[in-house]
């Protein structure tokens, strides 16, 4: 019986070698040679069937970044889902009868242990195929004198297929990763196992095998996991002239809604839509607030056409929100049952529909296209000959001065009788300063950084909840009243969506209460000090 | 996990080429499977290509200062590992029945168990090859398996042979395992055997129906070194074999 894991030896061969002897697909006849002066060697018949896997994660690699690996082993008659951790070692598998064809969000995945593992990691994201693999496996037994078998050589050849579209792979694309060589160990001989390892080790044209099969299968895709993110990280230097600093904070924006296109479209995940969004609200505070170093007319012009893209995915996104809190929203109920809610979910779900057609006829149209085409053109024109001033650090530290400024300014003159709009307005700017810290963070002391953003997300957080509540209150308004036009709206629904209504009351009015409090620690002597530090200390190393 | 184990008073009756087709037939059916060489001759790590050895010597395993896993081999068969033979096995009366070295206190007879006991989680199926004879050993293999089985050679013997086992097992305290005796080495053109079986099956309970005929391509395993049921599939030997299976082992 071979065992399987730690004790398994795994080498890899280029794809390129000679030709196969004696079934060794890929191997070089010396490494045969070599094992043949330790052992006998005996081929197995191939195995006719070939292997069929499917590597899958999320669009943001949530697995991936945790760790964990998540397989899809197909057999003849469905398959099985295997998790296991970077280094190979499994945590846990589950059959599943078959692969729904479109990809799977947590609560699509049948119970099992697998889906236990994972669902609170990847939800609300949807589980993408990444790679598929077909493979051939080709297996050689080394034999001690008394005919013993005491190792077995085993080689796999597969061909992987890009599944899922990336920045530089088309999906459908395939290729051939190394042939991968493993000495498996027979119980009670792991000496000879040993032996035959460092006989394969030490032949040129085998090494030792440093990724999984999965990266080994992303490299030769010319993929690398993780490969997407939807955060700001784009490189800029502090001397680096700021209107080239500022194309490539811009041109990264673009990247991730071009990105995010195809998800939004096929309608995978609510996530995409999201990270499209958060992409071009960044594009926006910073074609306002960082325009002035980029052509005058550009900037303009742009401001609106973001804007109206932006104005295009707020309905969906709105729904989205809508039905993500569902669950939550029901558990508050206290007179109510959930059960009243369903005529409103059923109402939301069809609404998501029509706006999802919406937004897709406005981003397969020519205005949006003429967005991202002639965006992209004026920044890389401006990212390759930018004008040599200011600096970016002298954009930096004006800017962010400036809106703390305003904040200070802004939250300062707020009291308890001040209208919503204020604490509104208000929220806008703290968005603004956040944006521009993220931009810019690379200029900054680490720490320094660190502590601004914490206080000022403590803020942000009570100036969401202030104005979510009141937001999300006026829509339940707005969608009772179209309940009603539709005839949609039995009394109960109407009844609990009061109850909910008068639930975001109660929040609205305890993130107000807590508003004071959160201000006076972002914006009080310390904050001050705080932000005078950000400013003045640069980088390490700038 | 169930353990099955071949078992006569008399040697050379097939009772080691049984523990290895069946053990080979139980893995083969995906069942993970442990053959346990109790004798000292070694003739089942031998059809193996095992050499008959426990590394560090049989003592420390009977003794339980060395555990069982460190001893065991691979088999060119997945599914199916094996225990080999040690020649110190000679001694295992002595060492089974060494009560001193038993600090526990509990009865050398079940000390065989008690060491096979913590294979449960990785065996489906384990077959004890034991030697000839009754002894300790053979009241611990008692102890230890679910079920005898008994090759018995088609004789006027055989009657007695089987019922003296029957009656050693009735007396025991405790555990009993349940008896199968199967025909070995049967030679069809032999009225004799013929009626021999005939009258057993019908006088003696748990007598199974399908006998193991004696056959050349059996005695071939020592020169194959394999598995009737491996190195010829199809054989009237290997089907014996197969249909002796699926009635005790299924």
């Amino acid at each position: 019986m071979t065992t399987p894991g730690p004790r398994e030896f795994v080498l890899e061969a280029p794809a390129r070698a000679e030709a196969a002897q004696d079934g060794v697909p890929g191997l070089p006849a010396a490494a045969l040679a070599a094992l043949g002066q330790a052992f006998s060697l005996t081929a197995e018949p191939a195995d006719a069937d070939g292997h069929r896997r499917t590597w899958l994660d999320t669009f943001d690699w949530r697995l991936y970044r945790a760790g964990l690996m998540l397989e899809f082993e197909q057999a003849r008659r469905g398959g099985r889902l295997l998790l296991s951790r970077a280094d190979g070692t499994p945590q846990a598998q589950q059959p599943v009868t078959r692969w729904p064809r479109r990809p799977a969000l947590a609560e699509d995945l049948p119970d099992g242990p697998v889906r236990d593992r994972i669902g609170a990691l990847i939800s609300p994201r949807a589980l993408l195929p990444i790679v598929r693999a077909a493979s051939t496996t080709t297996v050689t037994r080394l034999l001690n004198g008394d005919g013993k078998t005491v190792a077995r050589l085993v080689a796999y050849r597969a061909t992987v297929t890009a599944a899922m579209p990336a920045a530089q792979t088309a999906a459908g694309s395939t290729a051939e990763p190394p042939v991968r060589l493993a000495i498996a160990e027979v119980r009670g001989y792991p000496r000879q196992a040993r032996k035959a390892a460092r006989l394969l080790a030490g032949l040129p044209g085998v090494a030792q095998a440093s990724q999984s099969e999965f990266a080994a299968a992303l490299t030769a895709l010319g993929r690398h996991p993780a490969d997407y993110s939807s955060g700001v990280e784009a490189e800029i230097t502090a001397a680096m002239p700021a209107p080239v600093a500022v194309a490539r904070l811009l041109l990264r924006q673009l990247d991730i809604i071009e990105n995010n296109v195809d998800g939004v479209l096929r309608d995978i995940d609510t996530e995409f839509l999201h990270d499209f969004r958060v992409a071009v609200r960044r594009t926006r505070s910073a074609v306002k607030l960082l325009g002035a170093v980029l052509p005058a007319d550009l900037a303009e012009h742009y401001a609106t056409e973001f804007k109206w893209l932006g104005d295009m995915t707020t309905p969906l996104r709105d729904l989205d929100v809508h039905l993500l809190g569902f669950g939550p929203m029901t558990g508050q109920l206290v007179a109510a049952s959930p059960a009243d809610l369903e005529p409103l979910r059923a109402f939301l779900v069809r609404r998501r529909a029509r706006e999802c057609r919406r937004l897709a006829a406005a981003l397969r149209g020519a205005r949006f296209r003429a967005i991202t085409d002639d965006w992209r053109k004026a920044l890389l024109t401006i990212r390759d000959n930018g004008k040599r001033r200011p600096t970016a650090e002298r954009l930096a530290v004006a800017t962010t001065g400036r809106a703390f400024r305003r904040i200070t300014a802004l939250g300062g003159a707020i009291t308890p009788d001040s209208p919503p709009e204020s604490l509104h307005n208000l929220r806008k700017r703290a968005k603004e300063l956040r944006y521009l810290l993220e931009f810019f963070a690379p200029l900054h002391d680490p720490v320094a950084h660190r502590k601004v953003v914490g206080h000022l997300k403590q803020l942000q957080d009570c100036l969401g909840e202030f104005q979510d509540s009141q937001v999300q209150r006026e829509e339940i308004h707005a969608l009772a009243d179209a309940m009603l036009a539709e005839r949609a709206a039995p009394a109960a629904t109407l009844l609990a969506m009061g109850e909910i209504a008068a639930n975001l009351t109660l929040r609205q009015a305890e993130a107000r209460a807590d508003f004071a409090r959160r201000f006076a620690r972002f914006a009080g002597p310390e904050g001050q000090q705080r932000a005078r530090t950000l400013l003045t200390r640069p980088a390490s190393g700038q | 996990m169930r353990i099955f184990a071949t078992y006569n008073i008399k040697g050379g009756v097939g009772k080691t080429t049984a523990a290895v087709n069946l053990a080979h037939l139980s893995a083969a059916d995906g069942h993970r499977t442990l053959l346990w060489d109790l004798d000292p001759q070694g003739a089942a790590s031998f059809l193996f290509r095992i050499k008959p050895r426990v590394k560090g010597g049989g003592r420390a395993l009977i003794r339980g200062t060395k555990t069982l896993d460190d001893a065991i081999k691979g088999t060119d068969f997945d599914d199916l590992d094996l225990l080999p033979a040690d020649f110190t096995y000679r001694n295992m009366d002595l060492l089974l029945g060494d009560t001193a070295k038993d600090h526990t206190g509990r009865k050398p007879a079940g000390k065989l168990a008690r060491l096979l006991r913590p294979l449960a989680a990785e065996y489906d199926h384990v077959f004890l090859d034991c030697p000839p004879s009754i002894s300790v050993v053979s009241e611990n293999v008692m102890h230890a398996a679910d079920v005898l089985l008994v090759p018995l050679i088609p004789t006027t013997l055989s009657v007695r042979t089987l019922d003296q086992l029957t009656g050693f097992v009735a007396g025991l305290n405790g555990h009993r395992p349940r008896v199968r005796a199967f025909f070995s080495m049967v030679d069809r053109r032999k009225k004799l055997h013929q009626e021999i079986i005939e009258d057993l099956q019908a006088e003696r309970a748990g007598v199974a129906a399908t006998p193991i005929p004696a056959l050349s391509l059996i005695e071939r395993m020592s020169v194959e070194r394999a598995p009737v049921t491996a190195f010829a599939p199809h054989s009237a030997a290997a089907r014996a074999y197969r249909a002796l299976w699926s009635e005790i082992g299924g």
